[in-house]
């Protein structure tokens, strides 16, 4: 693979990563704004694969150590943002009964 | 490639499906907890992929994820009031893995370093570094360990610009000249400086655009770091929560009629004092407890009207005691949420979840502010700006133009309040003199207490 058409295909996945959360995003109830960012928080967090690699990967001490810090870093954001969304989620609760939990989306 | 590297790949792949639907999910409150699992699986996925790779030593790796969680189980564990600064710590954290991963791969990889890629690692640290500091920062005013007042100077704005160029300079230099790694460190050490200068000039009032500013530029910086490590994954995951801060800042600078540039560098809560002249003792209205029971409890519409006093005088549970209280009664009671109430987005409906209220008695700003007309009363507690009918009329107030909830325009209007002091902005608010307002001094907490006391006591 060279390095031209590795960049041309991440342009594009960007582009329409872009594309696509934006018009997921925009259709989030403005209720779960809090959640959706503590959410998203979580998800960055992916981060943490690059550094895995290279607190594996050893290849220098200093590339060691700020992959470790890296990833303890990431890995807190993973823990701490599922965890807080989970709570925040399991807070909303609708007046009426359960029983027909029809997914009616908030916004418009 | 070969058939790991396949795999790994595929793992990938689902996991960034798994992500775009945990976010699709959250477009309900009924569905949203489907996405933290999805986003969770997803997660997991990445990470066991990463983990297949060849030649990895794993000793330092367990101890750092176990280091990371110990770290992370008390930050999903605080208290709702303190998730503004959680979220904002947490973009912190974020942006400082991005940021030591791009300095690492600099290190690792430089002379040897495409233009491009130079120009994409740049990006990635400059947007990583100023996040780190700039989110520690937005962190401490919301905490209130720093000042929430704005610090502003004469050339501030001169200051940052030759800051931000330097920066750009000395990316530039570095892409030209890869070799010339003694640079890199002055560029990180300057989009650090660039971070904490461009919030200090920031009022509390503006916490809530700003987080989510901070919150794109983390994902646009991770972004960077799946171009410089060609890693898809990364690249989406970024994309996605870069228009996520993106968009939740439009929305935001919107419900407050401000541009991005004009939050950035336009610092909030100076202006004001000359708005605050003209002080003739204007008469008020007043009344006590029983007598906003006894109104309340005469109305068919209520809607009440929450800002952060409400939650900083933890009167929300309160708040609940009064809508059963009122429902009971046979009383329509809804929340007008302005899109700005609270510290960050949506954070009102979450302090207000908490107090089991029900979600579907939350309702936006647009799709209530017409039944104002036809409401008995409005209960404004703990808000003050997004009620000020000078944001409509008033074209020399520093709020002008800035969407508010029309409860002046409800046939009773009773505001909370401890005095007559202005608010957070320093704004007055010509709402509390009306003729159809009346002010309750005293601590939100006790004053719907004793409401609710009034309303249980009056029919056994």
């Amino acid at each position: 693979m060279n390095s031209s058409s590795n960049l041309i295909n991440a342009l594009f996945i960007f582009a329409l990563a872009g594309f696509i959360g934006f018009e997921v995003i925009r259709r989030v109830s403005p209720l779960l704004h809090t959640p959706l960012m503590s959410l998203t928080n979580a998800l960055d967090a992916i981060a943490v694969v690059g550094a895995i690699v290279l607190v594996g990967m050893h290849e220098s001490r200093l590339s060691t150590i700020f992959g470790f810090i890296a990833v303890v870093a990431a890995t807190s954001n993973i823990v701490g943002g599922f965890f807080i969304t989970d709570r925040m989620l399991k807070m909303f609760k609708s007046s009426r009964p359960a029983a027909n939990p029809v997914d009616k989306p908030v916004t418009k | 490639m070969t058939a790991l590297q396949v795999a790994i790949e595929l793992l990938y792949l689902i996991a960034s499906v798994l992500f775009i639907f945990s976010l699709k999910w959250m477009s309900s409150p009924t569905t949203a907890r489907h996405g933290i699992w999805a986003g969770e699986i997803g997660m997991v996925l990445a990470i066991g992929g990463t983990l297949l790779n060849r030649g990895m030593s794993y000793h330092l790796i367990a101890i750092a994820l176990v280091l990371g969680t110990i770290i992370g189980v008390p930050l999903g564990r605080v208290a709702m009031t303190a998730v503004p600064q959680r979220t904002a710590l947490s973009h912190a954290f974020g942006a400082l893995c991005v940021t030591l991963v791009g300095s690492a791969e600099f290190y690792l990889r430089s002379p040897d370093i495409s233009r491009f890629m130079m120009s994409v690692l740049s990006l990635e640290v400059i947007l990583g570094g100023l996040t780190v500091t700039g989110s520690l920062m937005a962190a401490g005013k919301l905490q209130e360990i720093l000042p929430q007042r704005p610090l502003t100077y004469r050339g501030q704005n001169l200051v940052n610009f030759v800051l931000l160029a330097g920066a750009v300079v000395i990316a530039v230099s570095l892409v030209l000249h890869p070799e010339a790694r003694s640079l890199f460190p002055f560029m990180i050490l300057i989009a650090l400086a660039f971070g904490v200068l461009l919030i200090i000039p920031i009022g509390g009032a503006d916490m809530p655009t700003v987080i989510s500013l901070l919150n794109g530029y983390a994902g646009l910086s991770a972004a960077a770091m799946g171009f410089v490590l060609n890693n898809k994954l990364l690249i989406i995951a970024g994309a996605l929560d870069g228009s996520s801060g993106l968009i939740l800042s439009i929305i935001m600078s919107k419900a407050m009629n401000r541009s991005f540039t004009n939050v950035l560098f336009g610092a909030f809560g100076q202006v004001q004092t000359s708005a605050v002249a003209g002080e003739e003792a204007k008469p008020i209205r007043s009344a006590t407890p029983e007598e906003a029971a006894a109104i309340l409890s005469a109305a068919n519409r209520v809607i009440v009207v929450p800002g952060y006093g409400m939650a900083v005088a933890q009167a929300q549970h309160k708040v609940r005691e009064l809508y059963d209280a009122l429902t009971k009664r046979g009383v329509d009671v809804r929340f007008a949420i302005h899109p700005v109430a609270g510290r960050m987005p949506g954070h009102m409906n979450v302090l207000l979840a908490e107090a089991d209220i029900p979600y579907d008695r939350l309702i936006e700003m647009d799709e209530i502010n017409g039944d104002f007309p036809q409401t008995d009363v409005a209960l404004v507690i703990g808000a003050n700006d997004v009620t000020n009918p000078a944001a409509r009329s008033d074209t020399t107030s520093p709020i002008y133009g800035m969407p508010i909830l029309d409860v002046d325009k409800s046939h009773t209007v009773m505001v909370i309040k401890r005095s007559m002091n202005p608010g957070f902005a320093g704004i007055d608010n010509p709402l509390y003199y009306l003729d159809n307002t009346l002010m309750l001094f005293g601590d939100a907490k006790a004053f719907v207490g004793s409401i609710v006391r009034e309303l249980g006591g009056g029919h056994g």
